[in-house]
């Protein structure tokens, strides 16, 4: 049976390109928001945000913050579309971004308007 | 503090009173512009110079009258882009003030020129970066459109120069 | 169109210089974001959703074919092969490094471009008619004045840490197609009894959370008096526009709290303190700059053209087109010709590099290599010969150009929204995409006419919906989209601002409320009525039943 669990991750975006960037287990960032550690508790979530905190300091990453997101097999969803497009590209352009350079899924259910 | 002044570090030899500290007899001291208003004459009396720290909410047609008693006039940056001072400083300028205006707080290498060309010649910079950084910043243009910038930092006035038989801006005693 | 001299090239070589440096330095630590985010943003450069984009200035919507082939290699080798055309006449592209763009400014300089002001608080660039010395109504070419505000705003120390960002627009024609009355300043050019032309000054009108018309502070003033009074203008607003709330930091604000006739008094007195020096060198500088927009050789030609008539019976589709795209131009036997970046389901104002280049090669070849970018992000060749129109259709038809619904339903104004736009609260781009195709049938855009339909992802409204005739605001409700509509915005002379119709629609609902909206038009419509026009005798009331009426 799959398990959803639910807590947050961060993102920023890296300081020399802007790229949308998550913080990984292993305190890497990366571009792949599957690859994000994902805090169930609140004292988690903010030992991620001060390890984002280290990174702004070392020039790696700029702006970072929490977002709320659920884990189901293996696969991050950000709760908010701002969030999930950050993660994989515009809507209005699935031939652009991290959806179509195999860094994340494409928007499977369209989220067209 | 050390004062960074025509691109050079000076020691601050001014003396910084607030509206009720004691008043020494000699010695050139900047007082808040309240006390100015309160304490005018006995100020005027003194032998040593006198200077005012203005706040940017304040009108700066209220400093013109005691202008030509005062030798600096400081302007307090609360944030470096709270932009009002530049505004105050080219005022004072322009109502003929020749004495010192002097930048504190938030002053950083990136916003120097701006100010030079507005009017500060005196900076409270602070030992983050080192003197030649704010050496190169004064002159990170060496060109600018507006007319009438007071050029401490003899940067040249592109319109001026396009036509250069024009005739010169008059209100610039200053200039330099 | 204007050229840079020496002192032009320097500036904007130096300024690059110093950006590359700032760059250089924060990539090192050595300024933090706080203090680099206003020195990257005044010379354009944000950071949004998935990477930096660089908006890059079009002073008054200006430029040759070389410039825009020049934007079409930046699209082509620094992003990912397209661009995006914005209200302010401008073009952003979305996917830029950090790390590269000094380079990029570096490229826009050999150009005579650059991105300075594009964005931050300062003054921006400048609008104006994107018809500007071509349109039959002009009284004057608004562009050397827009010049001369572009030189004099660019880094002017007194006015780059303002309450917040300062748009001003400029305008020669007595139909206003440069929004002067929703700006911080607009300058609308007009001719005296006498016969002289001189300038109304008009201040704060704007869009964004609180939308407002704009106020004339003076009626007429003569031309070598702009800078100095501009001046004035600026320096009671740097000095008392509030700095506590950036929702009301705008100049507006300012107007409105000190009422028109106070905000006036203020101006006139700091004009009056201020040390007049004369205005020689800014009269000189004013007529240096207007010689570089004397108007190109036209020929001599026959208001008629036999070549274009024939090709209008010969092809529907063409004649279709010229029909809807062309504009009057104030020189007989030549026509402007207006390309929609809006073909039925696409992204509005978007073009690929490749689009640019052919845009480019046809202003060389037929258009005295000149293109203009127009606010409602479309492009226009302003000097076509009547002759030449077919050559031009045929061209722009087979690089998917001839979309032939300029001013039409699916003309629609969109900003990027929040598939880019790291403000927005709701995405745009796909709204305007189910609106065009809801709207593909270019006959049924034809029987309703000239409609203005725009559309912004949040409040701060790039989109300019509040002077749509149908404004469509996208906002974020507990986590999901919406959209609020107005109606009855006008940005022309009788400038207006929409109003709330009711209740707002998902996403999905609101191509079918236009529809209604455009349905009830056409019922209560009178002969010729434009819609405005019907909104304006009927009011909201018949299109409020149209939509909300119970099932």
């Amino acid at each position: 049976m799959t398990t959803t669990e639910k807590g947050q991750i961060v993102t920023a975006n890296r300081l020399r390109d802007g790229i949308a960037v998550f913080l990984t287990r292993s305190g890497e960032w990366s571009e792949a928001i599957d690859d994000a550690v994902l805090a169930l508790e609140p004292e988690a979530a903010a030992g991620l945000e001060q390890r984002a905190r280290l990174a702004e300091q070392a020039c790696l990453v700029t702006g970072s913050y929490l977002v709320d997101a659920e884990r189901r097999a293996g696969q991050v969803r950000a709760a908010h579309i701002r969030e999930r497009m950050r993660a994989l590209g515009p809507t209005v352009r699935p031939d652009l971004g991290k959806q179509a350079e195999g860094k994340a899924n494409s928007f499977a259910a369209p989220e067209g308007v | 503090m050390p004062l960074l002044k025509n691109n050079a570090l000076v020691s601050d030899t001014w003396l910084v009173l607030g509206n009720d500290d004691v008043l020494p007899a000699t010695g050139d001291v900047i007082v808040p512009f309240a006390r100015l208003l309160r304490d005018f004459e006995s100020l005027s009396r003194r032998s040593g110079k006198l200077g005012v720290v203005f706040a940017n909410v304040d009108r700066a047609e209220t400093l013109a009258t005691f202008l030509p008693r005062l030798s600096a006039v400081v302007l307090h940056f609360s944030a470096f882009n709270d932009g009002r001072a530049y505004s105050l400083a080219r005022q004072l300028r322009e109502f003929g003030y020749r004495g010192e205006i002097r930048a504190t707080g938030n002053v950083l290498p990136d916003q120097l020129q701006f100010m030079l060309q507005v009017g500060f010649d005196a900076f409270e910079i602070g030992d983050r970066f080192p003197l030649q950084v704010w050496q190169a910043a004064s002159k990170q243009m060496s060109l600018a459109y507006q007319r009438g910038l007071f050029r401490r930092s003899a940067e040249s006035e592109i319109w001026t120069e396009r036509h250069t038989d024009a005739e010169p801006w008059l209100e610039q005693p200053h200039a330099g | 169109m204007y050229r840079y001299d020496e002192f032009d090239h320097q500036f904007v070589r130096e300024r690059t210089a110093q950006f590359r440096d700032q760059a250089e330095r924060r990539l090192r630590g050595e300024l933090t974001e706080d203090e680099f985010r206003p020195l990257r943003l005044m010379n354009g450069l944000y950071l949004q959703l998935h990477a930096y984009m660089l908006r890059v200035a079009i002073p008054y919507g200006t430029l040759s074919g070389r410039q825009m082939r020049q934007l079409a290699m930046i699209a082509d080798k620094y992003d990912k092969g397209y661009g995006h055309f914005t209200t302010r006449q401008n073009i952003q592209y979305n996917w830029i490094k950090l790390e590269e763009t000094a380079d990029i400014l570096g490229h826009l300089a050999d150009v005579e471009m650059h991105a300075i002001q594009t964005s931050g608080n300062c003054i921006r660039n400048v609008t104006t008619d994107h018809w500007a010395g071509a349109a039959a109504d002009e009284i004057a070419d608004p562009r050397p004045v827009g010049e001369l505000l572009r030189q004099w705003s660019s880094l002017h120390p007194e006015f780059s840490y303002l309450p917040r960002k300062f748009k001003i627009a400029v305008t020669g024609a007595p139909h206003d197609r440069a929004a002067v009355k929703v700006h911080d300043i607009g300058l609308r050019l007009h001719r005296n009894a006498e016969g002289k032309v001189g300038w109304e000054v008009i201040v704060g009108g704007g869009q964004g959370r609180t939308p407002m018309i704009g106020v004339t502070v003076r009626d007429f003033l003569p031309e070598h008096e702009l800078i100095a009074y501009l001046e004035a203008i600026m320096r009671v607003y740097n000095l008392y526009g509030r700095r506590d709330n950036k929702y009301k930091a705008r100049i507006k604000i300012l107007v409105h709290e000190l009422g028109a006739e106070r905000f006036k008094a203020e101006v006139e007195a700091e004009y009056a303190r201020k040390p007049q020096a004369s205005t020689e060198v800014e009269e000189r500088e004013l007529a240096r700059i207007a010689a570089y927009f004397a108007p190109p050789p036209f020929e001599r030609l026959p208001r008629w053209s036999a070549a274009f008539e024939e090709a209008r019976l010969a092809q529907p589709d063409f004649a279709r087109w010229a029909r809807n795209n062309l504009a009057a131009h104030k020189v007989d036997g030549y026509t402007i010709v207006n390309i929609s970046l809006k073909p039925e389901g696409g992204i509005p104002g978007d073009a690929t590099g490749d689009q640019m280049r052919l845009m480019a090669q046809l202003a060389e070849t037929y258009s005295h290599d000149e293109l203009r970018v127009s606010h409602a992000q479309n492009i226009v060749l302003p000097h076509v010969k009547k002759d030449d129109v077919f050559a031009v259709w045929q061209a722009l038809d087979a690089a998917a150009l001839a979309t032939p619904n300029y001013g039409l339903a699916g003309d629609i104004i969109a900003c990027p929204g929040l598939d880019y736009c790291a403000l927005a609260t709701a995405r745009s781009i796909p709204v305007a995409q189910s609106i065009s195709r809801k709207f593909a049938d270019i006959g049924r855009q034809e029987e309703i006419g000239q409609i203005k339909i725009n559309i912004s992802g949040c409040i701060n409204a790039c989109g300019h919906h509040h002077v749509g005739h149908i404004g469509i605001l996208g906002l974020d409700k507990k986590g999901e989209e919406f959209y609020q509509i107005t109606l009855g915005g006008s940005s022309a002379e009788h400038s207006s601002i929409g109003t709330i119709l009711g209740p707002g629609f998902a996403g999905h609902e609101v191509a079918d409320a236009i529809d209604k909206i455009l349905e009830t038009y056409l019922k209560i419509r009178e002969p010729g009525e434009e819609f405005i026009a019907a909104y304006r005798r009927v009011g909201p009331k018949p299109f409020k039943e149209a939509l909300y009426a119970a099932a």
